[in-house]
C-alpha cells in the first residue's frame, strides 16, 4: 500500500489563497456576486435604460456643446482612486459606495446621520448643465443630475453661527486605495462661505449623463459649484458641517499660496505656475486655439454680487 | 563579463536597433495623435510623454561613462552621441508642443511664462544648454574644440539638475516620479564625484 503524504513544499505557490483574501473572504465571495451580477446586468440593459431617462432640465444651462460621457469618465482628478488622469477610472472598481451614509453636524437644529437613500428622498432631481474648470487650465461641460444645494442646507435649519460650510470625503483606504499613500492630508475637506453655499448655483449631485454617478466622479453623491475650480467640488461626500470659523481646506492647506479659500475662477488672477487666462476644453480638436477663460467661469450674473466689495486678488 | 561585439555587430545590427528603439515612442504619439488614442487631453499626453522621454534618454546617456566601465564595455561609447542627440530631438518636440499647441505660437505669453514662471524657467534654460551641446557634437567640432569640448560638455550635469527641478517644481503634490528620476541622477552623478575624488587624491 502506498501512502501518498503532500508535503508542504508540493503545494504551489500559485495555490494558496493570500491571507488578505482568506481573512475577508466572506467578503470577497459577496463581491464577485455583486460584481458577477453587475457585469450580467449591465450587458442586458439597453443603452437607453438609464437610471433618470428624462429628467427635467433646471433653469441654468449652457448652449456649449456637452463634453462625451468617455472623456468625463476617464479623466479625473481624484488623487483617493490614484494621481494620474486615468488612474481613477481604472481603479473605479476598487471603490464600492456602498452603503453610504452622510454625518451633518455643527451648528444647526436638524443633526444627525442619514442612509444615502433617505438623505436624497426629499429633493426632486433634475438635470444641471455646467460647465467645469480646472485649475490646472482645461474645462468640461457636463450634464450632472442633482438637487440644489441650498434647498439640502435649509432641511438642516443651520443656526446664526453656521457661517462656512464644511464638507468631507470618505476616508477608507480600503475602498479610495490612493489614501493609502500620505500625498494629500486625508481626508478631503472643501468648504464655502454659507451665502456662497446658499446660492441657487451649487448642487449636490448624484448622477450624470442622466445615471448613476460612475465611481471616479465621486460617487455616490458630490458637491458642484460652476463658478469655483474644480477641486472645490468635492467628491464622495461622508460629512457636512456647519462652522463658525473657515474651514480648513485641503488643498488650501498644502500650498496657501497656490490655491486661495474661494478659488474663484478668475482669468486675471494666475497659479503661480500657470497662467488662468485660457483653458483647453476637453474634447476639441488640440490644434484649435484654446478657449478664452471668464471671470466665475461664466456665471458671474449669479454669484458676482457674493463678492462686492472684495477684493478678488488678495481674496483668490 | 567581457562582451565585445565587432565594429561591424555594432554599426549595422546595435546602432541601427537602439536607433529605431528611440523613435518608437516618437511613432507611438504620432499614430495616437491620428488616431484619437491620446486620451482626454491630448496636448497634455503629447508634453507629458515627450518631457519624461527627455529625462530617460538624458539618464541613459550618462550611465553609459559608468557602465562602460564598471563592465569593461568600452564600446558601449560608441552610442553615447546618438543618445545625447535624441535627448536633444525629444527637447525639440517638447518644446515645440508648448510652444504650437499650449501657447499657438502667442510670443508674448511664452516671454511671460518663462520669466514668471520656475518650472519654465529652469525648463526652458535647460533646452537652451542643450544646442550648443548638440551643435558641437560632431566629430570635427570635436577636434576644433579640443580641451573646451569635455569644458563645455560638462553643461550636460546642470541641464540634467534643471531637467529634473523642472518635472518637480510642475507637479501639484505626488512627488513619486521625479522623485525617481531624481534619485537615479544623484546616483549618477555621486559615482562621478566618487571617481574624481578617487583620481585626485595620491595613491
Amino acid at each position: 500500500m502506498t501512502i501518498i503524504i503532500n508535503k508542504a513544499s508540493d503545494i504551489k505557490a500559485s495555490e494558496i489563497t493570500p491571507r488578505s483574501v482568506y481573512i475577508h473572504r466572506r467578503q470577497f465571495m459577496r463581491q464577485a456576486f455583486a460584481s458577477s451580477l453587475i457585469l450580467a446586468t449591465d450587458a442586458m440593459l439597453p443603452v437607453w435604460a438609464k437610471r433618470w431617462p428624462d429628467l427635467q432640465q433646471s433653469t441654468y444651462k449652457t448652449d456649449d456643446t456637452i463634453t462625451s460621457l468617455k472623456d468625463i469618465t476617464s479623466y479625473n482628478n481624484f488623487y483617493e482612486l490614484g494621481t494620474g488622469k486615468k488612474d481613477p477610472a481604472n481603479n473605479a472598481s476598487i471603490f464600492n459606495p456602498k452603503p453610504w451614509s452622510i454625518a451633518v453636524e455643527g451648528e444647526c437644529n436638524k443633526s444627525g446621520i442619514f442612509n444615502l437613500e433617505d438623505f436624497i428622498k426629499p429633493f426632486a432631481l433634475q438635470e444641471y448643465i455646467y460647465r467645469l474648470r480646472c485649475v490646472e487650465g482645461w474645462s468640461m461641460v457636463i450634464p450632472w443630475v442633482g438637487f440644489s444645494l441650498a434647498n439640502m442646507l435649509k432641511k438642516f435649519e443651520p443656526n446664526s453661527n453656521a457661517r462656512y460650510v464644511e464638507f468631507t470625503t470618505l476616508l477608507d483606504k480600503s475602498r479610495l486605495p490612493g489614501q493609502a499613500r500620505r500625498v494629500l492630508n486625508w481626508p478631503y475637506v472643501e468648504g464655502l462661505r454659507i451665502d456662497e453655499a446658499m446660492n441657487p448655483l451649487p448642487i449636490m449631485a448624484v448622477g450624470l449623463y442622466g445615471d448613476v454617478l460612475p465611481n471616479q466622479n465621486g460617487a455616490p453623491i458630490r458637491l458642484v459649484v460652476p463658478w469655483k475650480y474644480g477641486f472645490k467640488s468635492i467628491k464622495s461626500i461622508v460629512k457636512i458641517r456647519f462652522t463658525e470659523t473657515q474651514p480648513k481646506t485641503t488643498w488650501n492647506e498644502l500650498a496657501p499660496d497656490e490655491y486661495g479659500f474661494y478659488s474663484n475662477v478668475n482669468p486675471d488672477v494666475d497659479h503661480p505656475r500657470w497662467s488662468q487666462r485660457t483653458e483647453r476644453r476637453i474634447g476639441e480638436p488640440f490644434w484649435k486655439p484654446k478657449r478664452q477663460t471668464e471671470i466665475f467661469n461664466g456665471y458671474a450674473e449669479q454669484v458676482a454680487h457674493l463678492y462686492t466689495g472684495m477684493d478678488l486678488v488678495k481674496n483668490f | 563579463m567581457s562582451i565585445s561585439p565587432s565594429d561591424k555587430t555594432i554599426a549595422f545590427i546595435i546602432k541601427p536597433f537602439l536607433f529605431i528603439t528611440c523613435l518608437v515612442p516618437l511613432a507611438w504619439l504620432v499614430w495616437g495623435a491620428m488616431n484619437d488614442a491620446l486620451g482626454a487631453n491630448p496636448v497634455e499626453t503629447m508634453t507629458r510623454e515627450t518631457g519624461e522621454w527627455v529625462l530617460r534618454l538624458l539618464l541613459i546617456t550618462l550611465t553609459i561613462t559608468p557602465a562602460r566601465k564598471i563592465l569593461h564595455w568600452p564600446w558601449l561609447m560608441k552610442f553615447r552621441r546618438m543618445f545625447g542627440l535624441f535627448v536633444f530631438f525629444y527637447a525639440v518636440i517638447h518644446f515645440m508642443t508648448y510652444v504650437w499647441f499650449d501657447q499657438f505660437f502667442d510670443l508674448n505669453e511664452i516671454i511671460k511664462d518663462i520669466v514668471k514662471r520656475p518650472f519654465i524657467t529652469v525648463g526652458f534654460a535647460a533646452f537652451v544648454m542643450l544646442i550648443p551641446l548638440a551643435v558641437t557634437s560632431n566629430k570635427s567640432m570635436i577636434r576644433k574644440l579640443k580641451q573646451n569640448w569635455v569644458k563645455l560638455h560638462k553643461l550636460v550635469y546642470v541641464i540634467a539638475v534643471l531637467g529634473v527641478l523642472h518635472f518637480v517644481w510642475l507637479v501639484k503634490a505626488d512627488y513619486l516620479q521625479p522623485f525617481i528620476y531624481g534619485v537615479i541622477l544623484l546616483v549618477l552623478l555621486s559615482y562621478r564625484a566618487y571617481q574624481q575624488r578617487k583620481n585626485t587624491t595620491p595613491a
